[in-house]
């Protein structure tokens, strides 16, 4: 038997093995919350859902963000750490302005995990793209291979830290997607402002569970991502782009 | 003669070990995660197996956790692990150990402290 033949009779066993299980039961659970004894599972996959259309002119997700982690600056802009800001588009030729919040976008194929050299850059399981400080030199190869800007560096000493969101010197941050709050089961800081002060635009869920929101509406209405010509398929789509 | 200078070099040794000792205060240390022994010798074992579980696979167990040592052993009148009698810097100051932890993370207790009884 040459090895083509081989290889096409197993795939042949799983699809009858895939057929003959009884309609409703699933050889792998849907992922549901976790516990703190539970690993982050490849099952699951972390997004967002920006519709920029009710993007309103107001930065709550941007003061919300910044207070939830922490986020403090000294007063100079272009140092000063960024997690999120606010993009202003605007038409040149009709003058049609929109605006748009803009973070990690949390890739798949992310560019700064691939550039770091100490594999400080990552992505957990659930599609969540982090930095883990214990091991970042402070490079910032990752500022420069991001795409999106999305990564900060940390120029200056800090303190008055958040208990669940460590920041120091010489490393390099950027949006977690709230991961400690992710991890409790609740919906990032960002998210949960908009949907109470701002323009109801983001949506945040697991974009591989066919019952969650965000994957219906990923699924029925057009959305789009930000440079999707670089195939990082991200984590972040947004819609009326 | 060697016998003397014996004598004095236990004599001086006993003097630097008990003249600028530690004072460590455990503010609350009757239900700490391992014997204080153990913690003594592992503590940093401990931690450094934790923080990679929980930044690597997110997995927040509480037991050997900086929030949760932070939370129990953190001064009562300062609120913090550090400064000059705190539990973590007072020990590491007498064996010239750095620590690198508080550089990021937060040296303060986040839980409110229950009244003294």
């Amino acid at each position: 038997m040459n090895p083509d033949r081989r290889e096409f009779l197993g795939w042949g066993a799983a699809a009858a093995a895939g057929a003959a299980l009884a309609p409703g039961f699933r050889l792998i659970e849907l992922a549901q919350a976790r516990s703190p004894q539970e690993a982050a599972s490849k099952l699951q996959r972390w997004g967002l859902l920006i519709d920029i259309t009710k993007c309103a002119d107001c930065d709550e997700c941007v003061t919300a963000c910044h207070e939830e982690n922490g986020v403090t600056g000294h007063g100079r802009p272009a140092t000063d750490a960024q997690w999120i800001r606010k993009v202003n588009l605007r038409d040149k030729r009709t003058g049609y302005a929109q605006t748009l919040p803009l973070m990690c976008q949390h890739c798949e194929h992310p560019p700064c995990v691939d550039v770091c050299p100490t594999g400080a850059s990552f992505k957990r399981d659930d599609g969540i793209v982090l930095v883990d400080k214990h091991t970042c030199i402070g490079c910032r190869y990752c500022v420069l291979a991001c795409p999106y800007g999305a990564r900060s560096f940390i120029h200056e000493a800090v303190s008055g830290q958040k208990a669940d969101v460590p920041r120091g010197k010489g490393t390099v941050e950027s949006c977690t997607l709230c991961v400690h709050r992710v991890d409790r089961g609740e919906t990032p800081a960002c998210v949960e402002a908009c949907n109470k002060d701002g323009g109801k635009a983001m949506a945040f869920g697991d974009l591989n569970d066919a019952s969650a929101e965000i994957h219906r509406r990923l699924k029925s209405e057009p959305s789009s991502q930000i440079r999707a010509d670089l195939a990082l398929n991200t984590g972040v789509r947004y819609q009326g782009l | 003669m060697m016998r003397i200078a014996a004598a004095i070099l236990a004599a001086v040794l006993t003097l630097a070990a008990h003249a600028d000792a530690p004072k460590i205060k455990i503010e609350r240390g009757e239900a700490c995660v391992a014997p204080t022994a153990q913690m003594r010798r592992d503590h940093m074992d401990m931690l450094l197996h934790q923080r990679d579980r929980t930044m690597r696979q997110g997995l927040r167990e509480p037991r050997f956790s900086l929030k949760n040592c932070v939370d129990c052993h953190a001064a009562r009148e300062t609120g913090s692990v550090l400064g000059k009698d705190g539990f973590c810097s007072s020990c590491h100051e007498y064996a010239a150990v750095k620590m690198d932890c508080f550089e990021c993370h937060t040296p303060l207790r986040q839980k409110r402290v229950a009244a003294r009884p």
